[in-house]
Formats: structure tokens, sequence, C-alpha cells
């Protein structure tokens, strides 16, 4: 069982990376879809009992984050016109090693947390902070408004994560809520994208700091 | 007596088997685009050749035009000597050998850019430029990946040090190792061996001004150079120690094909990238031998 959850945490931890070296929008979504299936699955892992809510949890979270948000962020790309490229402030050679940096951290750090036996040897912590860093990293290293909701779909998968290990004292529910509260914040994004694009013919977020009438 | 037979036979083995990888990658990807392309042993015909040749000197150049190939065959022979073949195992082994093996590689390249400055042409000059910075990196990766198996196996020599390994830290040493052998042996992703435009070469543009003999000299370096980390990597990988005789040869084989083909199929089915992607490439090659190294400490120490 651990075995498994390693796995799949570890796949995550590379995929951040991955998301951290791609140069392009499309991969971009498509690589944070994966992510998010890949940790959506996760809970069939770890419940030793496998309810029916579990199973329609499961369901919801992989359909929404494998599928609804990328089509609507790809839909608001296409609607926008966006550049396919990522134009990005921190160069991608930088941001992949700051990013494995952080992942190394991460394995330090957790290694000395007080955590409770079960979670000693999983890598769920460590994953869990991993990806919040490389949400963070990618939200003040891409300029694109897109790109900057990827990376915090990744932070999002990061806190999903350390939520996992919690789950069996938090019910199921609050889950669902976020879950239900990441799909509105990415369908206002969407039309956000729209509007910043009318309004000033690019979505390179650099030209929103200057105030103008 | 049978020290100096395991000797001439690896010999043999290496040198006249080198040239044969090549043919086999050439063969894939003909095979591949629908083509059915040279014989396998396209490299040796091509040796024999370019050996009857004459030599082309220009009468800028000083000897080092010269002396570098033959100093790069001889340091890439010296090389192969240090890596194990299945189930004769190394000709020299000692402790450290792996920093030698490096310093070998690291010398090789020295002579080839040595060679290619001497003609004093702009395309070479390019091409020596970027064999060297790309070889920054991927000499950290290849270095990264030997400690990996140091610290995996306890030992310094790589006769010793190339037990197989498992779990994760197998899977990221091979594909580490992997991309460095790409890297190292100028194949697509990082350098098209084919390609016929002096821009875009690396290590085809320095040697563009070698011909006869010198050209034969270095075309079969760069195979034994590529048979040699093949079988590193292959050696890293696969479990042919726990096999004996006959069987272990036949695995051995059976796995430097298998990465033949597999070199194959990436120049068939990837372009190569860009140069700016190139060092974004073999820091992720470095990272993955990091990574490696790190989960081998972990399982020491733990």
């Amino acid at each position: 069982m651990t075995e498994a959850v390693n796995l799949c945490v570890g796949l995550a931890m590379g995929l951040n990376l991955v998301a951290l070296t791609t140069g392009r929008l499309p991969s971009l979504i498509r690589i944070v879809a994966v992510q998010g299936m890949l940790l959506g699955l996760m809970p069939l892992l770890l419940e030793h009992w496998a309810g029916p809510i579990v199973f329609l949890m499961v369901l919801g979270t992989v359909t929404i984050k494998g599928f609804v948000i990328p089509y609507l962020l790809r839909r608001a790309m296409r609607a926008a016109h966006i550049d396919r490229d990522l134009e990005p402030l921190i160069g991608y050679v930088p941001s992949l090693l700051i990013g494995a940096a952080g992942t190394v951290a991460a394995m330090a750090f957790a290694g000395r947390l007080p955590l409770l036996p079960e979670h000693r040897d999983t890598l769920l912590v460590p994953g869990a902070m991993a990806s919040v860093l490389t949400g963070l990293l990618l939200l003040i290293g891409r300029t694109k408004a897109i790109s900057q909701v990827c990376g915090y779909l990744v932070l999002e998968n990061g806190i999903y994560l350390f939520g996992l290990l919690l789950v069996h004292s938090v019910p199921l529910m609050v889950e669902a809520g976020i879950l239900l509260d990441l799909t509105a914040a990415i369908f206002v994004i969407g039309i956000i994208v729209d509007r910043i694009q009318r309004a000033f013919d690019s979505l390179d977020t650099r030209k929103l700091t200057t105030l103008r009438e | 007596m049978s020290r100096l037979l395991h000797a001439l036979v690896s010999l043999v083995l290496l040198l006249g088997l080198a040239p044969l990888l090549p043919g086999i990658v050439g063969r894939v990807k003909a095979l591949v685009a629908g083509r059915r392309g040279p014989p396998l042993g396209q490299l040796y015909f091509d040796l024999a050749r370019l050996w009857r040749k004459d030599i082309v000197l220009s009468t800028v150049v000083s000897p080092g035009f010269w002396i570098g190939p033959a100093v790069a065959w001889v340091a890439v022979l010296g090389a192969a000597l240090l890596v194990p073949i299945q189930p004769l195992g190394a000709v020299i082994s000692f402790p450290g050998d792996m920093l030698l093996f490096v310093s070998l590689l690291a010398l090789a390249r020295f002579a080839t850019v040595w060679a290619a400055l001497e003609t004093g042409s702009a395309f070479e000059g390019l091409g020596a430029s970027r064999e060297v910075s790309f070889a920054v990196l991927s000499e950290a990766a290849l270095v990264t990946a030997l400690v990996a198996l140091c610290v995996q196996s306890g030992a310094t020599s790589l006769e010793a040090m190339l037990t197989p390994t498992s779990g994760a830290a197998g899977v990221l040493l091979a594909a580490g190792l992997f991309l460095v052998l790409l890297a190292e042996n100028c194949r697509i992703p990082f350098d098209d061996p084919a390609t016929h435009l002096e821009l875009t070469m690396i290590h085809e543009v320095m040697v563009l001004d070698h011909s006869g003999p010198l050209l034969a000299t270095i075309l079969h370096g760069a195979a034994v150079k590529l048979m040699c980390f093949t079988a590193l990597l292959v050696s890293a990988v696969l479990p042919t120690q726990r096999l004996d005789g006959w069987l272990a040869a036949l695995a051995w084989f059976g796995g430097v094909l298998s990465v033949t083909v597999a070199i194959g199929l990436v120049e068939s089915f990837m372009a190569r990238s860009s140069f700016r992607r190139v060092p974004l490439l073999l820091t992720t090659a470095f990272l993955l031998c990091f990574f490696a190294l790190l989960v081998a400490w972990n399982e020491g120490g733990a």
C-alpha cells in the first residue's frame, strides 16, 4: 500500500519539475491535469474502507481536475488568442534547479517533523510541500495569467495532498466543497482572462501594475 | 596467460564490435522510416576506405592537428579498457578508476577540440565552443551518476560498483545515464549526427577538416565511446553478475543491442531540440542522477 502511494506521490513530484521546465501553455495545462488526476486517485489507495462516498469523491476529483478545468482553461486560451509561449520571468533552468532544491529541502524538512508513525514512511508530507513550493514558483516566475492559474492549481494539489493526511478525521464533504470552490474560481478566472484581454490587448500580468484612465 | 587472453578478447570485442553500433542505429532509423538503409557494417567499409586515403594537411596547422585525433583515440581506448564487459569483467581495474574513466573521456574531448581549433575555421570554433559548454553539464551528470553507483555499492572501481540498481534509484539512474549517453555521443535531441548544415552541427563540424586515416580514427573513437557508454548503462541496470558464463554474455549483448535500438528509436521519433533547450535537458539529466544519488544515500543511511 505504501509503495503504491509513494509511487503516485513520486510521479506527482516529477510532474512538478516537468511543469517547471515546459515552455508551452497547452503542455503546462496537460501536465497539471495529469497531476490532478493522479492525486485524485489517491484516496482509493489510502482508504481501507472503500465506501461509495469515496468512489464518488474520486470520480468527482478526476473529472473536474482532469477534464473540466483543462477544458475551461483551453477555452479561455482560445477565446483570448494567447501566444503559446510562456515568457518566464525566472528562466527554465533556474526554476528547475530551484524546484529541485525545494523538493530536496521538503524531503529533509519532512524527515524532521514529528509525524504519525503511519505517515513517516510515505512521501505524502514532502510531496505536499514540494507541490506548494512549485506552485508558488510558477505563480511568481511566469507572466501569463493562465500559467499563473496553473501555478495556483499545482499549489492546490499540494494542499489537497496535505489534506489526505487528515482523511480519517475530516469528512470528504470538505474536500468536495474545496473542489466546488476551485471549479468556480477557474470559471471566474476564465471570464477575467477574457476581460483583461479586451482591456489591455495582452495577458501579460506585468502590464497590470501600471495604472491608467 | 589467461589474463593476456582475456585482455585480447576484450580488446577485440570492444574495438571490433564498436563500429557495429552506429550501423544498428542507422538500420533502426531506416526501418522506421520505411527504407532499406545501409548495410549493418557500413562503418567498417567507411573506415577501410578512409584508411587507404591520403591526409590533406592545411599549411597553417601545427602538428596538433594530427596529434589531437590520435590522443583522443588512445584516451577513449583507455576508458574502454576500464569498462567491464560481462562475463569477462574489465581489463584493468583498481580502486578509484572511475576518476580515470571520467578524466580520460575529458582528455579525449580536449584533444578533439584542440585539433578542431588548429584549423582556425570559424565553423569549427563554433562547434568546439558548443561541445565544451554542453560538456560542462553532461560531465556533471556523469560524475553524479558514478558517485551514486559508488555510494550504493561502497566501491570505487568501475568493475565493482556497477552492481545493478533496483527500485526508484535504478529508474532515475537509467534515465539519467541514457540522457548522458545521448548527449556525450552527439545524438538527437542534443546533436544530429546526420545533419549537413554546419551551423547546427556540434561534433560533426569539429572534424570537417580531417580526412583519410585521421577521420577514420575519429569515427572509430566515436564508435568506441558509444560502446563504452552503452556498456556502462547496461551494467548499471541489468543484473548480469548473478548469471554465469554464456548466459551472462548473452544477457549483456542483449542489453547492449536493446540500448542501441532505443537510441535508434529516439532518433527516429524525436527532433533535435533547439540550442536554448539543450542546457535544460542536460540539467534534467543531472537532476535525475542527483536524485538517484540522494535515494542511494538515503537507503545506505537507513
